[in-house]
């Protein structure tokens, strides 16, 4: 049941990148208005699939790395829809769907097997850390794809060589300001899971702190968007430093939920 | 019975100098020669449209060549010979009148292309036609659908996106780096036409505040007061940084005026909010390498000049397209003439039939009086049903969409067939 769900919502996300694109080409404004809707109802199969996986496997599905990938991707296609309610930016939708896509696409590969959980990780703090980790994870990745959005006008503009993008592309005050709305919101959530997990590090090891690698990374991608979004508010960093730097700082996002899983190993390894 | 030809007469930009455009341009208003057109018998709907790249008449008649010379003595007698009048002006008939007035009205026949204006121009140029009841059944459809392929082009194609100007150029790279100027400030470094027209525009956009500066102060505030904005002297640029987000500079100083480092100094209290940069002068007063800083824009004018071209080819590929929906457009309302011709001819055919069909009846019914009530209502009956059954293949063949077939060609045959204009073959012809 909930891997029909799984597959329906992932051609959903499919169908809805691909319409996206097509309306990245063509600016054709009703085309648009199809992406939303299939990635709209893509999202809410994606919700009905969590659920779904939660009653067949009685716990949290965020323990093993189909459940995790899929949550991020989960976690992304709503922060971007809850984001879009509020104010919209021109042709995010395009990135974001691409985006969502390649998760679901990684999360699809890995093993969908329901593990029986480690005695150590029944605890309410499982859906606490883990949801809030990752839907923090979903704002910092937007954060990375208006920088990445932001350095492509940018480099349009600055080299006064109009492309694919100059058009499609909104203004660089808005991908600015979208950099700045998504820190805000994933910055806090960040420091937010990274104190409930050692809340829960206390409470099933014994100790808040271990300098499992898992750790460790995450400690260091926390210091990184601590210096962007500092040098934001004080210094008035904006613009292309602060781009790159939200670029790379996701970079150890990302290394953080799958290097470290499969480079370095330590208690946070899901399925092995 | 054919119907009225639509005729449309003018001048404009690509025909006829300004020189003689001048002296043809309706300079007081439409009622006047409306109404003197209104006199003349020739034409019967009609309506005119005078903007300064152009004069237009557009009529329908049924002679047109007593029409056009009626019409020309009354609108530009006073203005040109008519030897000098037929070198400048071109008429198109039917088909090619829909199709120059479409292309008009959608603005492919502009001097800019894609330019926004000429829309507005011709529905005022209508409200006037149809206030004084000049324009009829013809006209007003032609019309009306003339403003729905303008709309249709806009909204299909992008040959209104891309500005094609200088001045629009810089507005429209410093909303894409500003996206909303309402809080933005303007800095205007010398003076000259352009740079002017460009702080005109960006005022239309909204931005807050006018800055100007100037070598000599004089101007500057005699500038000022034109965009109701604050003068400042020359010296006080680089202080004036730390508060204006677009500079537009075009002096006549035969030095750089900003140098990188000055530049760079005031970014940190600015902290580091964009700054956009508009060299239109030449020589240039604005360092290049300028451009080399983070979060700050330099446009000269030969850049502005290369996206001003670079739209224009853009445009260029749009306007194909902008014409394959005018055409499309000219078919259909070509083909809402020709059913409108057609009617005629159905009725009267019905009729004949109606009236034969009557004759015969009345003929026989009289001869058998022995008939009940009843029989003689199945007879006619029959009669009534011969008839629409004979007239069944006619009228298809007259209604159905053959491309091939001339329209008119089919009426005329039908009308001969059936000897609607009373055996004299030609009077179908005309």
């Amino acid at each position: 049941m909930s891997f029909l769900l799984f597959q329906i919502s992932f051609a959903g996300y499919f169908l809805a990148m691909s319409a996206y694109l097509v309306f990245f080409i063509s600016q054709r404004k009703p085309v648009r208005r199809i992406a939303r809707m299939i990635f709209f109802a893509a999202a809410i199969l994606h919700t009905l699939n969590i659920l779904a996986r939660y009653l067949e496997a009685g716990h949290t599905p965020i323990t093993s790395q189909h459940e995790a990938v899929s949550f991020f991707a989960w976690s992304v296609a709503w922060c971007y829809l809850s984001f879009r309610w509020r104010y919209t930016v021109k042709n995010f939708g395009t990135f974001v769907s691409v985006f969502v896509f390649l998760l679901m696409l990684l999360s699809s590969l890995a093993s969908r097997q329901i593990m029986p959980l480690v005695p150590a990780l029944q605890s309410w703090w499982l859906p606490v850390h883990a949801s809030i980790s990752l839907v923090a994870d979903g704002f910092l990745a937007l954060a990375c794809i208006g920088s990445i959005m932001y350095l492509l006008q940018e480099r349009e503009i600055k080299n006064k060589r109009f492309g694919l993008f100059y058009s499609r592309l909104p203004s660089l005050d808005s991908l600015d300001k979208l950099n700045q709305h998504c820190l805000s919101v994933g910055f806090p959530l960040l420091t937010l899971g990274i104190i409930t997990g050692s809340l829960w590090a206390k409470q099933a090891w014994g100790s808040y702190w271990h300098w499992d690698p898992k750790e460790t990374w995450s400690l260091i991608t926390w210091f990184l968007y601590a210096a962007v979004v500092h040098q934001r508010f004080t210094v008035g960093w904006r613009g292309r430093r602060v781009a790159v730097l939200t670029i790379i700082a996701f970079v150890a996002v990302l290394f953080t939920l799958w290097g470290v899983t499969f480079l370095l190993k330590g208690v946070h390894t899901y399925a092995t | 019975m054919p119907r009225d030809t639509i005729v449309l007469l003018g001048v404009n930009h690509k025909t006829t100098p300004l020189a003689v455009r001048e002296k043809l341009a309706l300079t007081g208003g439409y009622e006047e020669p409306l109404a003197a057109l209104g006199r003349l018998d020739a034409i019967r709907e009609y309506y005119l449209l005078s903007t300064c790249n152009r004069v237009e008449v557009l009529f329908t008649c049924r002679d047109v060549r007593e029409a056009r010379k009626q019409v020309l003595d009354l609108l530009f007698a006073g203005s040109a010979s008519r030897e000098e009048m037929k070198n400048y002006i071109y008429q198109y008939e039917d088909q090619e009148a829909i199709n120059h007035l479409f292309l008009v009205a959608s603005s492919l026949d502009s001097m800019i292309v894609g330019e926004a204006q000429i829309l507005g121009q011709l529905k005022d140029a209508f409200r006037h036609a149809s206030c004084q009841k000049t324009s009829g059944l013809i006209l007003n459809k032609l019309l009306h659908k003339s403003f729905s392929v303008a709309k249709r082009v806009r909204t299909e194609t992008r040959i209104g996106a891309n500005a094609v100007s200088i001045s629009y150029a810089a507005v429209e790279l410093a909303r894409k780096i500003f996206g909303n100027l309402d809080d933005k400030r303007v800095l205007l470094v010398g003076a000259g036409e352009m740079a002017e027209l460009a702080a005109e525009h960006l005022v239309g956009q909204g931005v807050s505040e006018v800055v100007v500066a100037n070598r000599t102060l004089e101007r500057a505030v005699k500038l000022a007061r034109r965009f109701d904005g604050r003068p400042v002297a020359l010296d006080e640029l680089v202080e004036q940084l730390k508060s204006v987000d677009i500079i537009i500079s075009s002096t006549g100083a035969s030095d750089l005026i900003l140098r990188k480092k000055d530049v760079q100094s005031v970014m940190r209290e600015r902290r580091n909010q964009p700054l956009f940069f508009i060299d239109i002068a030449v020589p240039r007063d604005l360092d290049p390498e300028i451009n080399e800083l983070d979060n700050i824009y330099l446009y000269d004018i030969d850049d502005l000049k290369h996206v001003v071209e670079m739209n224009k080819s853009e445009r260029d590929k749009e306007a194909v397209k902008a014409r394959r929906i005018v055409e499309e457009e000219t078919l259909k309302f070509s083909q809402w003439l020709e059913n409108i011709e057609l009617t005629p001819t159905i009725i009267e055919l019905r009729s004949m039939a109606d009236d034969i069909c009557k004759k015969e009846l009345a003929k026989t019914l009289g001869k058998l009086d022995h008939l009940s009530a009843r029989e003689k209502k199945s007879i006619e009956k029959m009669a009534a049903a011969i008839t629409s059954r004979m007239l069944h293949y006619p009228l298809q063949y007259l209604k159905s969409d053959n491309p091939c077939g001339d329209r008119r060609d089919k009426v005329n045959t039908v009308r001969t067939l059936f000897r609607l204009d009373n055996g004299n073959r030609d009077r179908g012809r005309r």
